[in-house]
């Protein structure tokens, strides 16, 4: 590993660190703005599923891995972003108008509700935001006249500068417009933790008491994250509208909100590599079950007759990981990584976890 | 009268939901961690018995197969506590609440591979009789259930204030580090409070399918709702996980006589979300706000 030096005070909070790591990133989108030229359509739509989700997980992610607040019902806030999003279209506006307000409003709906439910702590605001969750899937059929009730809404083709996008009919433009939203988002979200709303978010996470000390309003930087956090995810559930093409209350059950967040736990919390690494596990992982599912039916073995396989094999890995690397798939990358820098040097203990006791939130 | 028999019938489901309530509670009050796949626990419990007791199955008598499955599940429970759990002792909260939902998710995969997806009732030697006194015609399974809860909630209560394990439950529930200073053994200790949430879930289960009947899946929303009774009473309080229990299962069936249908399943959450907003803690409150 080469030591850096570091001879400008920008060198701590420079989005790359120097040419090589910017050159990795412009190989990755390189190879993204590629894979629809030699992948078929059907893997081309697995891939924007893939970018969708991370969308979303990027959202939660603002939220559990940077402000430390736990919210186990993002999904109504998608439900929020596509009913809006469709709803606006249908009646005849165009996409990128449609979409920013979706997007906007998701955040400000998130703003209204953060304000009563902040005030809870840690498992609390769990089991609220849990109920909120719960509260929009009937919330979305009682909602006819905006959501269309049981029945849903289906998604209209997009137009936009004079281009005709379909989900099915242009799938390569399909995940271009959501390439180009994620890597927006993504620069953004990077930005944004560089910059000193970011740090206060991440002061927030690590104690609250000292954030405070340190002069940081903390119900405000709650309340923005959460802002933040459903407005981001409201724009994967906008284009999530258009990737599944019809939607209805069933869409966003709780179970998804659920999926979500162990989505962004397997990817490992406070990363925004974690996002992209659950969403490609969630996405990949029924697949490979069906290709495997498939080889061991030539030998033999039938397991075709288990229903929910997938999400069982997701929570063993779930299980397997928080026991051995609570920080997900990142905190793996992390170890491959050093062992790598380091070789021959890397030593086991690097990466122990310091012993933690019991801290109580009680009183009496 | 048709008051009456509504309210004794939600009383009886809100005893089951108290039932899993209290294992939420016991967990929570032992290590301050939240057991998400207490439904789930409830559910196996609900399926090994009818698996033991019901004539095409294993045909045990009812009170032995009862005694298996609830033994079972305490040895269960137990162990998940033992093996898994307290390894991530002393982590953030949210470690806890994702273990506990992956460990649900499953179990309920294991459930639906053995006894399969569909629903499943449990024969009990009360089906179909009923108690009649004077105008009012209860069946017989909800007076039982009531009774069984009634009798638990003493019996939990009189252990708690006098047994010696009864004690150091509550020594390591109020404070961990001088409980263990004092001898007891914390982490057996917790181990044993997960056992008995484990045997509370089997009751529960099993009086759950005597009354009506359980599928796999249903342990997701059973676990919320009971979660919701929970949060109702106040996490940190037994009474209070009981009263929230029959809060809730008295409110459901009102909610769907008098309210429109959708609106009348939103009700105990509807409930949970301005009891959050208006006292946090709940009802019968035990936290406080931690100050520096």
């Amino acid at each position: 590993m080469k030591p850096r030096f570091k001879t400008s005070y920008d060198d701590d909070i420079n989005r790359f660190q120097g040419p090589w790591h910017r050159a990795q990133y412009l190989i990755l989108i390189a190879l993204a703005v590629a894979a629809p030229w030699v992948l078929s359509s059907y893997y081309i739509g697995e891939l924007s599923s893939v970018l969708v989700w991370s969308l979303a997980g990027m959202g939660l992610m603002l939220l559990i891995g940077h402000t430390g607040q736990v919210s186990l019902g993002h999904a109504a806030f998608m439900a929020i972003g596509a009913f809006t999003h469709l709803a606006l279209m249908l009646r005849g506006w165009p996409f990128v108008p449609a979409l920013l307000v979706a997007t906007v409003f998701s955040g400000l709906s998130g703003a209204l509700l953060a304000r009563p439910i902040l005030r809870l702590s840690g498992i609390y605001l769990a089991i609220a935001t849990l109920a909120l969750g719960v509260l929009v899937e009937d919330l979305a059929i009682i909602a006819e006249p905006f959501t269309g009730g049981v029945r849903g809404l289906v998604a209209p083709p997009i137009e936009i500068f004079g281009f005709h996008i379909d989900r099915h009919g242009t799938p390569r433009a399909f995940y271009y417009l959501c390439l180009s939203v994620v890597v927006l988002v993504t620069l953004a979200y990077a930005n944004l933790l560089r910059s000193p709303t970011g740090r206060a978010f991440m002061a927030v996470r690590d104690s609250e008491i000292s954030a405070k000390a340190l002069g940081v309003n903390v119900t405000r930087t709650k309340t923005l994250a959460f802002a933040l956090s459903c407005a981001i995810t409201g724009l994967a559930g906008a284009l999530y509208a258009h990737l599944i093409q019809a939607i209805n209350f069933e869409s966003f059950l709780v179970i998804i909100s659920i999926a979500l967040l162990l989505q962004v736990i397997v990817g490992g919390l406070g990363s925004i590599h974690g996002a992209f690494f659950g969403a490609a596990v969630m996405v990949v992982l029924p697949q490979a079950i069906a290709v495997s599912r498939d080889a061991l039916a030539d030998v033999g073995i039938r397991v075709a007759a288990f229903p929910g396989l997938d999400m069982a094999v997701f929570a063993l890995i779930i299980v397997i990981l928080m026991i051995l690397e609570p920080r997900g798939l990142y905190g793996v990358w992390l170890r491959v990584r050093t062992w790598l820098q380091l070789f021959p040097l890397y030593r086991k203990g690097m990466f122990r976890r310091a012993r933690s006791y019991l801290k109580t939130e009680r009183l009496k | 009268m048709d008051t009456l028999q509504l309210l004794i019938s939600g009383i009886a489901n809100g005893c089951i939901y108290g039932l899993i309530a209290l294992g939420f509670v016991l967990i929570y009050k032992a290590s301050e961690s939240v057991n998400f796949a207490q439904g789930d626990l409830m559910i196996l419990g609900a399926f090994l018995a009818s698996g033991l007791i019901n004539t095409n199955q294993a045909d045990l008598p009812f009170l032995l197969g009862l005694a298996i499955a609830g033994g079972s599940l305490a040895v269960f429970a137990y162990l998940l506590d033992a093996l898994l759990l307290r390894r991530v002792f002393g982590q953030p909260q949210l470690t806890v609440v994702v273990l506990t939902i992956a460990i649900g998710f499953i179990l309920r995969f294991i459930i639906g591979a053995i006894w399969g997806h569909d629903p499943v009732s449990l024969d009990s030697p009360f089906a179909g009789q009923r108690l009649t006194l004077g105008e009012l015609s209860v069946p017989m399974i909800d007076a039982v259930i009531i009774g069984v809860t009634v009798s638990l909630v003493v019996l939990l209560w009189l252990f708690f204030a006098r047994t010696r394990l009864g004690l150091a439950m509550q020594a390591s529930s109020q404070n961990q580090m001088a409980a263990y200073y004092m001898g007891i053994p914390v982490k057996r200790v917790v181990s044993l409070v997960w056992a008995m949430a484990g045997v509370m879930a089997a009751i529960a289960g099993v009086m759950f399918a005597a009354k009506g009947a359980v599928e796999p899946a249903a342990g997701l929303v059973f676990g919320i709702k009971a979660f919701a009774a929970a949060v109702i009473g106040g996490l940190g309080s037994l009474p209070g996980a009981l009263a929230g229990g029959l809060l809730i299962g008295i409110i459901e069936p009102f909610a769907g006589r008098h309210l429109p249908s959708h609106v009348a399943q939103v009700a105990p959450y509807a409930l949970m979300l301005l009891v959050l907003i208006l006292r946090p803690s709940g009802l019968f409150a035990q936290m406080r706000q931690k100050k520096v």
